[in-house]
């Protein structure tokens, strides 16, 4: 007779394992982020946080920082500015982890982990070095500024700075972000059926519509993936135009570090803060949603292979 | 054709990887240059070597960042094992959700509703504030990994186990920790690498006295570009590459995309 003995979890042991750190991150991650909800609500105190929350029985809960957001419109060009730098960074991330991501995926396997570990080390570098290393290279009196200068002297032009500029924030967003567009690109490419290419250059496609037709549609899941992981921390970003910006490249993130830390304006912050997540979240939700679309629409590749 | 098109692949693959390394590459070199100005090569010196180990105020950061890292990695490691665990044993909405949203999210709104949190509960801001803020974001990174690593665990072991009469602590210490020690020592690598490296949430959650190496580089170079953080930025390098490369030995999962 053979007997089966099903363990089935206990309820306990379920409690003892998940307790501490779902309670850990209760406490230190979802009631922190509850408050700031809550303290949009509120108005903001005297000398900066915010003020009693009940003050002559009356309970201060009121939208006033909402309609301050609404009704003044330097915030919307603000969010509209963050918004077109996180774009543009995604879509240079898009161009620039292609060829890596594909040379990776169509490498051995002997060399594909050493080239992904070379990808992914300089994330591991720290943030700000990778910062700093950008105030360095765009210097005004590194090499490329110089030869961009020279260059542009021979056209009569005068000399533009490179460091604290959008050009200079817009560099770094990249740098910073590329390696979180060749991993998830890299991950959908390696996937890829070489018989699908090898079936099209059979039926005379040449390496652009090979690319444009079959390829490209196919990798739109990693290409999505990615564009959420690129756009949601670009357009959060404050240390970038902090550090690497002029006066006018500041973005929401350094709005919104200036309400908490300068100005101490509780309330108005967290409004600056719930925006970010909104449009942060609809734009990673629009990227997941697209992408399922995109798997059940047979795409002319697909199709073909049906 | 086929060659011409490897070529074209091979250069704009290689572009990007100087565009990658470059940066960091220059970062070093300047940190042995004996001129300030960090504009070209000069000659090599270990002056700004020297000077880091005399600088006081880096000192004292130096000893924060190590402080806050150790505590945050040893904590974040049982808690993310923990979680690691729940998550694959007792697959829960909740707790998926609450591990991996602060991976998620803007930094910055982590640093900011910690920031309230903290000084509403009358916390004087310092190294308890920071190294709690550290705790909250490590915990999903170790979670990933040590749950990585139970996903390509054969089961069978502990089913084995548990026939053979094993109480459930006895099956986890004896069979599943062990087999997964790698991947949880990989996790704590990876929880002390975040920590030692975070600028943002510690920027909001370190209050005025206290400061860490990122902070005390930050205000270094919002002054002046100086050769003297380049020595700091490549120590700092070099012990979290060498960290992270044992991590990945550990745990070749991190290298795969989640």
């Amino acid at each position: 007779m053979i007997v089966v003995a099903v363990h089935t979890p206990s309820r306990l042991g379920r409690w003892l394992v998940s307790g501490p750190p779902l309670a850990y991150l209760i406490v230190f991650f979802a009631l922190p982020s509850l408050i700031m909800v809550l303290a949009s609500f509120r108005t903001p105190g005297e000398f900066g946080g915010l003020a009693p929350l009940i003050e002559e029985g009356k309970l201060d809960l009121n939208l006033e920082s909402y309609a301050r957001f609404f009704s003044e419109s330097v915030y919307a060009q603000i969010f509209l500015k963050s918004f077109g730098y996180a774009l543009l960074t995604t879509l240079f991330c898009i161009t620039l982890a292609y060829p890596l991501a594909s040379l990776i995926a169509r490498s051995s396997r002997r060399y594909r982990d050493l080239l992904l570990l070379l990808v992914i080390l300089p994330f591991w570098s720290n943030f700000l070095i990778r910062i700093y290393a950008w105030m360095i290279l765009l210097g005004p009196n590194a090499a490329l500024a110089r030869t961009v200068n020279r260059v542009l002297a021979w056209f009569g032009h005068d000399p533009v700075p490179l460091l604290f500029s959008a050009f200079a924030v817009l560099v770094c967003l990249v740098y910073v972000h590329l390696p979180f567009m060749v991993l998830p690109l890299y991950a959908n490419l390696e996937k890829h059926d070489q018989a699908l290419l090898d079936a099209a250059q059979d039926l005379g496609a040449n390496a652009w519509q090979r690319f444009w037709r079959i390829t490209f549609p196919l990798s739109l899941p990693g290409v999505y993936a990615g564009a959420a992981l690129v756009f949601i921390p670009a357009f959060g970003i404050f240390a970038i135009p902090d550090i690497l910006g002029g006066p006018e490249d500041s973005l929401i993130g350094n709005v919104i570090k200036q309400q908490f830390l300068e100005t101490r304006d509780w309330p108005f912050g967290s409004v600056l803060s719930i925006v970010l997540t909104v449009v942060a979240l609809a734009f990673a939700g629009l990227a997941a949603w697209v992408a399922r679309g995109n798997l059940r629409t047979p795409s002319s590749a697909r199709g073909s292979r049906a | 054709m086929r060659r011409r098109r490897r070529v074209v692949l091979w250069a704009a693959a290689l572009a990007g990887y100087a565009f990658l390394y470059v940066p960091l590459i220059i970062v070093v070199a300047y940190s042995f240059n004996n001129s300030r100005l960090n504009a070209e090569w000069v000659g090599f010196t270990l002056e700004w070597y020297d000077k880091l180990f005399h600088d006081q105020d880096m000192l004292i950061a130096a000893g924060n960042s190590l402080a806050i890292a150790l505590v945050a990695s040893i904590v974040s490691t049982l808690l993310g094992t923990a979680a690691g665990v729940a998550m694959y044993r007792y697959p829960s909405r909740l707790l998926s959700v609450l591990v991996l949203a602060p991976i998620a999210i803007p930094e910055i709104l982590m640093g900011v509703s910690l920031l309230i949190f903290f000084v509403l509960l009358n916390l004087t801001l310092g190294l308890v504030s920071v190294a709690l803020a550290h705790i909250a974001f490590c915990i999903g990174f170790v979670a990933i990994v040590v749950r990585a690593r139970l996903a390509g665990m054969d089961e069978t072991l502990t089913e084995a186990a548990r026939d053979c009469g094993a109480s459930p602590w006895n099956t986890f210490r004896y069979i599943t920790l062990p087999l997964i020690m790698p991947g949880v020592i990989a996790g704590a690598l990876m929880a002390f690498t975040l920590s030692i490296d975070d600028f943002v949430i510690t920027f909001f959650t370190a209050g005025a006295g206290t400061v860490t190496l990122p902070l005390q580089i930050y205000s270094m170079i919002k002054i002046a570009v100086t050769p003297e953080v380049n020595a700091v930025s490549t120590l700092l390098m070099l012990l979290t590459l060498a960290l992270i490369i044992i991590a990945s030995k550990l745990s070749p999962t991190l290298l795969r995309s989640e």
